[in-house]
């Protein structure tokens, strides 16, 4: 078991993958020479060569739309796209074409292709670079989404997406990279993991919200208050026994979600914990998303738009002082 | 004789009005050719003949809108080339795709049904309800142990606790005492029926051997929440203190007054107790009241005891009380404020001897340096055992109470 | 086929084209009678007047080439080989159709004979085409990715990303363009700053060529040319082929955006009547072979009905079936080792 940052297990799994599949390249935005807009690739084009680490033009429709046909054609591409507020340029080549080719042909295709994409706000980028659009893709039949938001995820999760014979869509937050853990031995794609166990509240959350949720159970836990953490994972498909499992035990749930509020995978999840486990519950199902404002650039009022330690310990106090 | 009937060019095309025929009756028709004019939404439309032949009556005329499927005109097919014939095979009946099934199978609901309504939690106070079974429950004064669910899981719906309201004459008790309870576990059809029955018996026992007598006063609030309000700005929302904290302490102070009401009957003696271990009576899920001790009320300050509380009644609903909490109140306090009840008249919990009860804040036209002014106030009840105090006692005890109230800062 | 022999053709040949094309215009029009009667649904788009563009073009390419197309595709997918029965009982929605009765008209799939659709999205399918072409070369196979599309589809922001990646990577696609002058309901000087379509291929670099669509032999031999051009230089090429639709965009279509003489006019160029008459006045052709033509199409025409009404409904159960490649089982770490997967030759 050794500590890694987060950028380190991604590169990781990248030069495993490349290592290890001929059939594997890396293609994107400034993948090459300029070492990854997030220097996960940094040192590739010299060790692999530009077959295999292709720099692309600004062109996201194009070189997703030609990952998927490379996919196809046997290939096993890794479509870098930059984050995923620009992925909105290919939204056409995903939704209408990889998450679709295989059930349009009646099962004729397999589209073996992964797409990984920074995403999330707390930089003060502002409206246009600051998305969390992870249930918009959650919310497609045809592709798999996850949100690897430990470094064992984000070293093994590739790896394992490289597998799967349809379109899987890696999410990283960005505010992760720089983030050191302990790596793990292995991972896998499908499950929620619970990251701290308690029995007074559920707290279903995912991606760069996971450690803020995880300090904010400290927070809890020294006003008395024992909350059970859940990573998702997992976004489409949603492990729910292991949601459902965890608020038989604790009765209440609180969701953290970086998305905005309205239309959220926070309320697909609230809806399944209804669906699920409303005999369980003892309360309504809280959440805690974004404010419903485009990123505003101002450091305070971003950080009160986003799912803040503060704004997570609040809603669970709220949850557990109103029902006792 | 073969069918020319207006054509559906697309999904959202409903009806279409002939504008004209480019034939008439009679003229000979040959596949291919545009013999009328159609008027849609999109505008005027040439509609083409499949069939060769005689058009041999025009049914729709000029001018007229019909939907589509609407029989136009009638061919009589005739001069057909040996192609033709064959490149217009008889075209089946329709047949039909199969409509949906009623009910899918719910792939997606079964992935995600979790325990349904089956209590895996080992709490002994939990039962498959929905809230507002529970609510009909309280305002139907219908226990839910006793009724049988025939929602999912055994979950009791509305109807269920409805059907037992119409069928039971009688009314179970608002307060409900659980004298001796086993360390909670999870229960049974079975042994939910039998605590019930425990305590259905208790409580008669005492309507029938406790000669209750009752007394009431009505407490000016307003100092108790002034103090209240101004204590909790000071506070974290964790911390902040219920109003209900400070009547428990005036209750324990006030019993250092009038010891005789903290006792308890054992065997055929009253034995007052010199620690107060107030019984909090807390309402659980299933529409029951549980009422764990408080132990030492009078030895706690107000943050102290407004902790216990709250773990009080955190554990009473998840189940995990322990029995020494069930079986050592002194004496026990209700409140139903928040059930909007001004007073409450309710049964003494044996073994002991007093209950006390309080009512929720409302605002009346009171007294004060002889004027009337709207005033907080609140109004408190003593159940108490005839054998062991006395309405003077008991009186005593109330104004102790009141007076305790008074100066909130010094409970 | 190599482009002499194109644009000298021989009897054989000569018959073979007339097949071809007929066969296409007699499934157009069959499908036509068929939408009308409720038999197709959904959008249907015919390929009436443009049948010498896939007849000629489509030929050229081998069997390992690929194919990427758009919603108005019949032609297409006939030519490269799909039989027509599983067409039309596509269209008719059957799990007898070539997709499974899941696309209909606009989604026809082939992958045995490497027809990767039928694309609703106009231009959607370049980027595809690009993709396909890189595997094609990062795996060392000489194969051709022909992507065919309208002239609508030039203005769409794919076109130009494909092409200048095509391009930059040196990827072998034939990008046809298929240009009939509109963009459903909008001629092309209204909405190209410069309508000339081919001449745009040389702002990224890339050659192109431009053919009187309605001439199969032309097409042929310039089409042959430039598959050979691709496949030799493993570049990309881009082919304009000007042509015409003698029916609406779709069933549903007033056309109140074209004049019934311009319709008139180009009528008097139908592909077919023209090679015809040229094969008749070279005497390639007699009218007994015409009638032998006309009764092979009108039975595979018929029997092709016959089959999409033979065709059975899938099961409701199986509705969510093929969304992903395992049907209802989520993926599990130790089963994705053992996993090989796609049905895709390649």
């Amino acid at each position: 078991m050794s500590k890694v940052t987060y950028r380190e297990a991604v590169r990781s799994a990248l030069r495993e993958a490349l290592e290890s599949d001929p059939r594997v390249f890396l293609m994107g935005e400034d993948v090459g020479k300029y070492g990854g807009s997030y220097a996960c690739s940094k040192g590739f084009l010299d060790e692999f060569g530009p077959e295999r680490i292709r720099d692309t033009p600004l062109s996201e429709g194009a070189f997703v739309g030609a990952g998927i046909g490379a996919a196809i054609g046997g290939m096993r591409p890794i479509v870098e796209i930059m984050t995923v507020n620009f992925s909105l340029l290919a939204l056409d080549q995903i939704v209408n074409n990889a998450a679709t080719l295989r059930h349009m042909s009646g099962g004729q295709i397999s589209v073996p292709l992964v797409v990984r994409m920074a995403t999330g706000g707390g930089r003060q980028l502002a409206a246009q670079h600051s998305h969390s659009l992870e249930g918009w893709y959650a919310h497609i039949p045809g592709i798999k989404v996850v949100a690897p938001a430990t470094v064992t995820d984000a070293r093994y999760m590739l790896g394992l997406a490289l597998r799967e014979p349809d379109p899987v869509f890696i999410f990283e937050h960005a505010l992760l990279y720089p983030m050191e853990g302990q790596l793990g031995d292995a991972a896998d794609l499908e499950h929620a993991a619970i990251r701290r166990a308690g029995n007074d509240v559920t707290l279903v959350t995912y991606g760069g919200s996971l450690h803020r949720s995880l300090e904010a159970a400290e927070v809890l836990a020294s006003r008395d208050v024992d909350v059970e953490v859940v990573d998702l994972r997992s976004l489409r498909p949603i492990d729910a026994p292991t949601i459902l499992e965890s608020v038989a035990n604790t009765h209440r749930a609180v969701i953290v979600d970086e998305g905005w509020r309205t239309g959220s995978l926070a309320a697909e999840i609230s809806a399944q914990i209804m669906e699920g486990a409303f005999y369980e519950l003892d309360a309504p199902v809280a959440r805690v998303c974004s404010l419903e404002v485009p990123m505003p650039y101002a450091r305070h009022l971003e950080d009160a738009a986003l799912p803040n330690v503060e704004r997570i310990v609040s809603a669970v106090e709220q949850l557990v002082a109103q029902h006792g | 004789m073969a069918d020319f009937v207006m054509p559906s060019l697309g999904a959202d095309m409903e009806a279409g009005t002939l504008v004209a025929w480019h034939k008439n009756a009679g003229q000979a028709v040959r596949r291919g050719d545009i013999i009328a004019e159609v008027e849609t939404d999109k505008g005027i439309i040439d509609i083409e003949v499949f069939t060769s032949g005689i058009l041999e009556q025009i049914l729709v005329p000029v001018g007229e809108k019909v939907p589509v499927g609407t029989l136009l005109a009638r061919i009589r097919e005739e001069g057909q080339t040996a192609e033709e014939k064959v490149a217009a095979p008889a075209i089946s009946v329709d047949r039909e795709p199969p409509k949906a099934p009623a009910a899918l199978p719910a792939v997606a609901a079964e992935k995600i049904a979790g325990p349904a309504a089956s209590s895996t939690s080992g709490d002994v106070t939990r039962l498959p309800m929905s809230p507002s079974a529970r609510r009909l429950a309280r305002e139907l004064g219908v226990d839910p142990h006793t009724v049988p669910g025939t929602g999912p899981g055994s979950a009791i719906t509305r109807e269920d606790i409805q059907r037992a309201a119409a069928a039971s004459t009688a009314k179970t008790p608002p307060s409900v005492s659980q004298p001796s309870v086993p360390k909670p576990q999870p229960p049974s059809a079975d042994q939910a029926s039998r605590m019930r029955a425990a305590i259905a018996a208790a409580m008669a026992r005492s309507k029938r051997e406790i000669p209750h007598y009752y007394l009431q006063t009505t407490i000016d609030f307003h100092a108790a929440e002034t103090w209240l309000a101004e204590e909790n700005l000071k506070r974290p929302m964790t911390e902040r203190l219920l109003y209900g904290v400070l009547l428990l302490k005036a209750v324990a102070l006030a019993l250092q007054e009038v010891p005789d009401l903290n006792a308890v009957w054992e065997g055929d003696r009253v034995q007052v107790k010199e620690a107060v271990h107030l019984g909090v009576a807390i309402s659980v899920r299933g529409g029951g009241l549980i009422a764990p001790a408080l132990h030492n009320a009078t030895e706690k300050n107000i943050d102290q005891l407004m902790r216990e509380f709250r773990d009080l009644v955190r554990r009473a609903r998840s189940g995990g009380l322990r029995s020494s909490e069930l079986t050592d109140p002194t004496i026990t306090v209700t409140s139903l404020g928040e059930q909007g009840v001004e007073a409450v008249y309710g049964i003494i919990y044996p073994p002991q001897v007093a209950l006390v009860g309080f009512g929720k804040i409302v605002t009346r036209p009171w007294s004060v340096n002889n004027a009337i002014v709207p005033r907080s106030v609140i109004t408190a009840t003593l159940s108490a055992d005839h054998r062991v105090s006395d309405g003077h006692r008991g009186g005593l005890f109330l104004s102790a109470v009141d007076r305790l109230l008074q100066e909130p800062d010094k409970l | 086929m190599n482009a002499s022999s194109a644009s000298h053709p021989d009897r054989e040949h000569a018959l073979t084209i007339l097949h071809q094309m007929l066969l296409i215009r007699r499934f157009e029009e069959k499908s036509a009678e068929l939408y009308s009667l409720g038999k197709i649904r959904g959008f249907l788009h015919l390929y009436i007047g443009e049948e010498a563009v896939a007849v000629g073009a489509i030929p050229a390419l081998s069997r390992d080439d690929s194919l990427v197309s758009t919603y108005r595709e019949h032609g297409h997918a006939l030519i490269r080989g799909m039989p027509a029965g599983a067409v039309m009982a596509e269209m008719f929605g059957k799990v007898n159709g070539c997709s499974r009765g899941r696309g209909g008209s606009m989604h026809l799939f082939d992958v045995s004979r490497r027809f990767f659709g039928g694309n609703a999205i106009v231009a959607g399918g370049l980027p595809l085409a690009v993709g396909l072409a890189l595997a094609d070369k990062l795996q060392g196979r000489q194969r051709v990715t022909a992507c065919l599309f309208g002239d609508g589809a030039v203005a769409e922001g794919a076109f130009h990303e494909s092409l200048n990646l095509a391009a930059l990577w040196q990827l072998p696609v034939l990008f046809l363009c298929e240009n009939n002058l509109y963009a459903m309901g909008t001629r092309i000087e209204r909405y190209q700053s410069r309508p000339e379509i081919y001449p745009k291929a040389a702002g990224y670099g890339i050659s192109a060529d431009c053919v009187d669509g309605m001439d199969v032999l032309a097409v042929q031999q310039t089409a042959a040319a430039a598959v050979d051009f691709v496949r030799s230089n493993s570049r990309p090429f881009l082919l304009e082929a000007k042509t015409y639709r003698f029916r609406a965009h779709s069933m549903y279509d007033a056309e109140l955006y074209r004049s019934k003489s311009e319709v008139e006019e180009w009528k008097q160029r139908d592909p077919i009547n023209a090679f015809l008459a040229q094969a008749r006045t070279k005497r390639l052709v007699n009218d007994d072979d015409i009638k032998s033509i006309d009764s092979r199409v009108a039975t595979e025409v018929a029997e092709a009905v016959a089959f999409a009404e033979a065709g059975e409904w899938e099961p409701i159960q199986d509705v969510t079936k093929d969304v992903y490649t395992r049907f209802d089982g989520p993926t599990n770490a130790s089963t994705v080792a053992a996993q090989t997967h796609p049905q895709v030759p390649v």
